[in-house]
């Protein structure tokens, strides 16, 4: 599961991340950042706030320009100027932390609007799809609802769905649990879960440590906007050679998250 | 062992139906008390501020005057017609005056909200406007359009009238542009982010997700810039159409009685009673949503 594509003959990996370096007006955030993600892999990223998570996921949906370096996906430099950006996050589902459901539009809307509009499907099978989806999760009968009067965690799952509708080939998870009640929390990691045993490739940043360890086939853990230390969860959240690491597990243990 | 249920009072309840506590009881009815109370004193208060009011003007030494030349009511009978006649002038020049300067207001709105060294010149252009109309006085923009442009007679210039309604058009285009970009503004920038994610260009992003939550949450303000627009369509008067105040003007000449003006302004504020109703409520039921929306 720990396939690097290094070998010339073997598929690029789905999203590469080359010396990647982001600034905000001098303070570094991502410096000389490497990070590569196969086909059907779940990339975990955990580490302190502040730590890089969500500025990355952003600079992988080109939501934020990169200072340095390079991200490839599926082989195909996206960084580059020449690159249209609205063609790259076609390819690319990414999922917030506070849901980011439009209010105005029902559920099926919100689900159906980019299929329509970006991928040129019919509204007849953009909504037998986004219903099918719903159902999927359990949502089937707020399809016409609107946003503000679900829960949380259905709002949430909504928003997975408005992802998922467009088969990404990489799907990003920016802390999607952080903003939620602790028993709602259960319900939107279920379907994390599910998508993985789909065979989702998935990016996400998460404080669930628990659910990392489930849900990940690598754990990396960020410091001062560096891949300090990568592994299988096991090891990363129980067998931390990083001191830094120990230190941040050692707050969430305390902290009763693990 | 039983509990026994105890009121805030400590006293024992009787088991059955809810019923309010002694407590609760002495806490409503002093509420009554008190807002019978305050009913009253407001009741009796604004009585006498009327009263001194009418008592006023009235006892004035030259209230007698003023009856006559203001409230004469066989000259407003008389001017009434054509004070009507000029009102229908009002009225339509309201109506595409408020078209004009609410597509002109979006236009320079989304104009000053691109990004990018590309747009410069059109960003510039609908800053300098916005900077320039909001300040000029609508008189003088209106003498400039009505006087000054027939003033160069160039082929096809248009009527007065439509010079005139330019002239509103592009005063109050410059107050609607930034009620428009206070909205879109007001987006929150992850909606913008959710959109462009979902692989929206910046025109579907606008089209689909940023202008339909910005208007819903501007048209109280929006509908409030039309009650003044309604108001000032009745500046057109100073280049010479005959609407409403132009026809109560004509009256005056003729009767030496201002009667036909008072005749105008009720007729202005009867007109206006919809609209603020409208905006009234529209600004009532967005309140409420909003209260909704923070409550969640």
């Amino acid at each position: 599961m720990t396939t690097t594509g290094h070998e010339p003959d073997a598929m690029p990996p789905v999203l590469a991340c080359r010396a990647v370096r982001k600034e905000f007006n001098g303070t570094v955030v991502l410096d000389d950042f490497a990070l590569e993600v196969a086909e059907h892999e779940v990339v975990v990223l955990i580490g302190a706030s502040g730590s890089g998570k969500s500025t990355l996921l952003r600079c992988v949906n080109l939501l934020e320009p990169i200072s340095d370096g390079a991200i490839h996906l599926d082989g195909e430099h996206i960084t580059d100027p020449r690159v249209d950006p609205d063609d790259v996050r076609r390819r690319i589902g990414m999922v917030f932390q506070s849901y980011n459901l439009f209010p105005h539009m029902t559920v099926l809307d919100n689900i159906t609007l980019a299929p329509e509009r970006v991928h040129g499907r019919s509204r007849a099978s953009a909504r037998t799809h986004a219903t099918e989806l719903l159902e999927r999760v359990g949502l089937g009968e707020k399809a016409g609802e609107y946003p503000d009067r679900l829960s949380g965690g259905q709002q949430q799952r909504v928003a997975i769905v408005r992802a998922l509708i467009n088969s990404p080939r990489l799907l990003l998870l920016d802390e999607v649990t952080s903003a939620l009640d602790p028993e709602l929390v259960g319900e939107v990691l279920s379907l994390i879960h599910s998508l993985r045993e789909e065979g989702m490739t998935m990016l996400l940043a998460t404080h669930e440590m628990g659910f990392a360890r489930q849900v990940a086939d690598r754990v990396c853990f960020l410091d001062k906007g560096r891949v300090l230390e990568q592994g299988p969860p096991e090891q990363v959240l129980f067998e931390p050679e990083q001191h830094r690491t120990r230190q941040f597990l050692q707050r969430i243990i305390d902290a009763g998250r693990l | 062992m039983t509990t026994t249920v105890t009121g805030p009072g400590g006293e024992p309840l009787p088991p059955g139906p809810y019923r309010p506590s002694q407590l609760q009881r002495e806490r409503e009815s002093y509420r009554r008390r008190q807002s019978v109370r305050s009913v009253l004193l407001a009741a009796v208060s604004t009585g006498v501020v009327g009263l001194v009011l009418i008592l006023g003007i009235v006892g004035s030494p030259g209230w007698e005057r003023v009856k006559e030349t203001f409230f004469d009511l066989e000259v407003g009978l008389d001017a009434l017609p054509a004070v009507l006649t000029g009102l229908w002038l009002n009225v339509r020049l309201l109506v595409f005056c408020a078209m004009g300067a609410l597509v002109l207001g979006l236009l320079v709105a989304i104009m000053r909200t691109l990004r990018g060294p590309v747009f410069f010149p059109l960003r510039a252009l609908a800053t300098s406007y916005t900077y320039g109309f909001r300040g000029a006085p609508l008189i003088i923009v209106l003498y400039l359009m009505t006087f000054g442009v027939p003033g160069l007679r160039l082929g096809g210039t248009p009527s007065v009238l439509v010079l005139g309604g330019i002239a509103l058009v592009i005063t109050y285009g410059a107050y609607l542009a930034e009620v428009f970009r206070a909205g879109i503004e007001s987006v929150h920038p992850s909606q913008i982010a959710a959109a462009r994610s979902l692989g929206l260009t910046y025109r579907q992003t606008m089209r689909h997700v940023v202008l339909p939550q910005a208007i819903r949450r501007v048209t109280p303000p929006l509908l409030n810039d039309m009650v003044a627009l309604q108001k000032d369509v009745g500046l057109i008067s100073l280049a010479g159409p005959i609407d409403a105040i132009r026809a109560a003007q004509i009256a005056t000449a003729q009767s030496y009685n201002f009667t036909p003006y008072l005749v105008a302004g009720v007729l202005f504020v009867l007109m206006a009673i919809p609209l603020v109703a409208v905006t009234d409520w529209v600004t009532m039921r967005a309140a409420r949503r909003q209260s909704a929306e923070g409550a969640r």
